[in-house]
């Protein structure tokens, strides 16, 4: 007896086989291990290395970014940059990061609370804040009492996100309420409607002021009005190369690597 | 005069040429085949087609006036418009589209409503006038249209193939209603069509409209007896009985009977049959056809796509047959045939008196 | 043999697509499906209702939908008139123009927000004049959102009432004229009735754009509670912090789309949802 051709049904089961074992295939490739070979012995390194830091560390983990790479050329560095309680999140939610440095402690925190951390956070950098206005200041903002002028359009970031915490603790301070029209998603956020010229002033960091190259300027707030925000940096437990990991923060912490941080305007212990 | 029109206009391909005038209470019928601007030249009278060059007016007031940039919109200029599709609004009841040309112009919705009842009621159409267009058929549907043209008391009828898009049997009622619109209620009409049926039924004077330009025009008797262009001429190929229907039956002045569709009305009437609907035999045929006579053949016209033959008989008509039907039978002047007609190919119309045309022995060709 | 057999209509899959097609589709319906699932599993049930009713999500629930339905309105009240003016008068130029109005179609959102502000931003064409003259001020306040909802909303009406109007037939309008209607009167009593279902699936489409709207509206509007965080921004934010609170109100937001989508299945479909034949 010949055999019969497949009916349909076998047919329709080869095909969803077929294809479901391609789509575990994809899946499988896709989630492979990453290609970082972890070279403990010998100096220069190699592999990938991501780094997560807050959006205020931008302009010097950029300089340290080109200084580390020249320094192991076979080691492929990135930064991402963002408010640091996202960042925190995309951690916890298993996203592939080596380091985080993250401008508050209570964001580190965080993390560590997860018990994603490898070792303890080091303060690597401080920073103070000041207050952010338009270029040529048509507001005339010269203390921080004239934040509170009504019909200022002030923004920060919310509570969540450090600069606005910061933000509210040197406001509590002195004594003063302001209403934000917006709470921006991170500190970038404030300084680009400020120089847009959108909004009239917010509080920043200092080295943010720096940044903006003359598209805003600052007003300063006095020591004893003002708070120091410091920058815990740490290894991520899960990193798939934490010899990079740590040569990371050690040149964050070495000479090099302050000397770039205090040029862009940053406290270092 | 109520319609006056000299004109011209850019339709597709050729430019349409019109000078033509209706007298009051007249109802022109414009002839020709598809394509001929029969359509453009209703929709420029109605204001939905601007002219290039001319003027029309209608009861004395001007229209359209390229000369002097006078261009009056549709809905100032009084027209009732009837077109191939009845074109009802769905969205809203029979009653309400009758209404529709009262309430746009500002009556009030009782007033409107009354009198559009009226018309409904007139037209025997009453018992729809809560439903809904969609489920009427096409002849109720182009009925109702008719009314909804005639309620808004407009100066000049517009009619655009009403029967075109009807079957047998409602494009007998829409005649019927036409017919005692005419006596009852006159008003002058512009009747386009192709149907050359409804020109015989409907109007005064024809026009012949064939690729943009007037070949013809003047009372329809004249017209159907020296034909100048080849659509008449094949138009006229009918042939028309005229006599008494009853009992289902159209009976001649000289006594033969020609047996009519069941619906037929009773009263004086008008049938016309199509040359092709005529079947030649050389003996008594066996089939359905109640219609049969024994007639001789006293005129051919052989064509090389159709052989037409003049039969004189108790009913005298004219056949067409193919080369091929016509060699197969061998005919010949003087020949002896057997002519056979159905009842349900047989059209019959109300006749409406002296002003219709007689009937006449066309010439074959 | 069995004489009584039940009346049930046989099932020979005549005009079923072929199984290979019937696979992928499966695969499709995976593909959309399993996101949906997944947040309906990871949603803190048991605190569901307390973080859906704190005051920062029903106000964010409340300030959505009250913009949303203005940007609904406005984009019909716009809309509707652009829509006529694209499928009916040709101007020269209309072309460009027509892409010009359903360009935020295409643009990301952020985009548009800040091209908002170089239009009505204090620095942008009109803002100081708008502030001079009205005192008003787009940017950070609920005017603003609305604003940007429309922006971003509108062309989707735009869209589908041009193509119902484009494919209407003139001759109904036609006959409304010579029976004596305006032409706004004939656009009203015959033609809006005509389109009417494209009117109402355009409006749906708008208005379920403005709701989800995020990128113009953080860009342009703002973040204020109360005034200027929706529940798109209200969700992005709450990410951060809570993220429990961040399902919980995404699964809301699910709630409502999926609701109104079933709703007015059968006018995008453009008829009946059921089949016609039984196989």
């Amino acid at each position: 007896m010949t055999t019969e051709a497949p009916t349909n049904r076998q047919r329709a089961r080869r095909i969803l086989g077929s294809s479901l074992l391609t789509l575990v295939a994809v899946v499988v490739v896709a989630c492979g291990p990453s290609d970082s070979t972890s070279n403990d012995s010998g100096t220069s390194l190699a592999g990938s290395l991501t780094v997560s830091a807050a959006a205020s560390l931008q302009g010097a983990f950029t300089d340290i970014e080109v200084a580390f790479e020249k320094a192991h050329p076979r080691l492929n560095v990135t930064v991402n940059f963002g408010a640091s309680p996202t960042l925190a999140q995309q951690i916890i939610d298993a996203a592939p990061v080596d380091v985080f440095a993250s401008a508050d402690e209570a964001t580190m925190e965080k993390v560590a609370d997860e018990k994603l951390l490898n070792g303890a956070p080091t303060i690597f950098a401080t920073n103070s804040l000041e207050i952010i206005v338009r270029k040529g200041n048509p507001s005339k903002i010269t203390s921080l009492t004239d934040l509170s002028t009504s019909r200022l359009l002030y923004v920060t970031c919310a509570p969540e996100v450090p600069i606005g915490k910061y933000a509210g603790q040197v406001l509590q301070k002195a004594a003063l309420t302001v209403r934000p029209a917006s709470f921006e998603p991170d500190v970038k956020g404030i300084v680009a409607k400020v120089a847009s010229g959108e909004a009239d002033a917010g509080i920043v960091y200092a080295t943010d002021i720096n940044a903006t190259k003359g598209a805003a300027e600052g007003v300063v707030i006095p020591p004893n009005a003002n708070i120091t925000a410091e920058y815990p940096i740490a290894r991520i437990s899960t990193s798939a190369n934490s010899a990079a990991a740590q040569a990371w923060i050690a040149f964050v912490t070495s000479n090099e690597g302050r000397a770039i941080l205090r040029g862009y305007g940053f406290g270092t212990p | 005069m109520s319609i006056d029109a000299r004109f011209s206009v850019q339709h597709d391909e050729f430019e349409l040429t019109i000078d033509l005038s209706l007298a009051d209470g007249e109802v022109l019928a414009v002839l020709g085949p598809n394509g001929s601007g029969k359509s453009t030249l209703l929709n420029a009278i109605a204001g939905l087609q601007p002219i290039d060059n001319g003027a029309i007016s209608i009861d004395g007031n001007v229209v359209d006036d390229v000369g002097h940039s006078t261009f009056v919109l549709p809905e100032h200029r009084h027209v009732g418009v009837v077109f191939q599709n009845s074109e009802l609004f769905d969205n809203l009841s029979v009653l309400e589209n009758v209404a529709f040309g009262l309430r746009a112009r500002g009556t009030k919705r009782t007033v409107a409503r009354a009198t559009a009842t009226g018309w409904l009621e007139r037209f025997s159409l009453e018992q729809f006038a809560q439903r809904r267009p969609k489920s009427l058929s096409g002849g109720q549907a182009q009925r109702v249209a008719l009314a909804r043209a005639l309620a808004s008391a407009p100066s000049v009828l517009l009619l655009d193939e009403p029967t075109s898009a009807l079957d047998v049997r409602a494009k007998a009622e829409i005649r019927r209603d036409l017919l005692r619109l005419r006596r009852e209620h006159p008003v002058t009409t512009l009747l386009v069509t192709h149907d050359p049926v409804d020109a015989f039924a409907l109007a005064d004077r024809v026009i012949v409209l064939e690729e943009g330009r007037i070949v013809q025009s003047g009372a329809l008797d004249e017209v159907a007896s020296h034909p100048q262009s080849r659509h008449i001429a094949d138009m006229v190929g009918l042939s028309l009985v005229r006599g008494d229907v009853r009992d289902g039956a159209l009976v001649t002045a000289t006594g033969a009977r020609l047996v009519v569709p069941a619906d037929a009305a009773f009263g004086p009437s008008v049938a016309s049959i199509r040359p092709t609907a005529v079947s030649l035999h050389r003996s008594q045929p066996e089939g359905s056809a109640r219609n049969m006579w024994e007639m001789t053949v006293s005129d051919l016209d052989r064509q090389p796509e159709r052989v037409r033959a003049r039969l004189a008989g108790p009913i005298p008509l004219l056949a067409e047959l193919t080369p091929a039907g016509a060699e197969a039978l061998s005919l010949d002047i003087g020949d002896s045939v057997w002519a056979a007609v159905k009842a349900s190919d047989v059209s019959v119309t109300p006749d409406l008196g002296p002003s219709q045309p007689a009937p006449t022995n066309c010439p074959i060709r | 043999m069995n004489q009584l057999r039940s009346t049930r209509k046989r099932s020979v899959g005549l005009r079923r697509p072929p199984v290979a097609i019937i696979a992928i589709a499966a695969i499709a319906i995976a593909f959309f499906m399993l996101p949906f699932i997944g947040l309906l599993w990871r949603v803190p049930w048991s605190d569901a209702w307390s973080l859906f009713t704190t005051t920062s999500s029903l106000t964010a629930l409340r300030l959505s939908l009250e913009t949303s339905l203005w940007a609904t309105g406005l984009s019909i009240l716009f809309g509707v008139p652009l829509a006529w003016v694209l499928a009916r008068f040709g101007f020269p130029g209309r072309r460009i123009v027509r892409a010009l109005c359903l360009l935020s179609l295409v643009l990301p959102p952020v985009v548009g927000g800040v091209a908002l502000f170089a239009a009505y931003g204090r620095r942008g064409l009109l803002g100081d004049s708008l502030f001079e003259l009205f005192g008003v001020r787009l940017p950070f306040s609920t005017a603003g959102v609305v604003l940007a909802q429309t922006f971003i909303a509108m062309p989707f009406l735009v869209l589908t009432v041009e193509a119902a109007l484009r494919g209407l037939d003139q001759r109904a309008e036609d006959a409304a004229r010579t029976l004596g209607a305006s032409r706004w009167y004939a656009f009203r009593r015959v033609t809006l009735p005509a389109i009417r279902p494209a009117l109402i699936a355009g409006a749906v489409l708008a208005w379920a754009r403005a709701l989800g709207e995020f990128g113009a509206t953080i860009t342009f509007a703002g973040n204020f509670p109360g005034r200027t965080q929706t529940m798109p921004l209200s969700v992005y934010l709450a990410l951060e912090s809570n993220p429990g609170q961040a399902l919980v109100l995404s699964v809301v937001m699910i709630a409502i789309s999926f609701g109104v989508l079933l709703s007015l299945r059968d006018q995008w479909l453009g008829g009946s949802t059921t089949p016609r034949t039984s196989r």
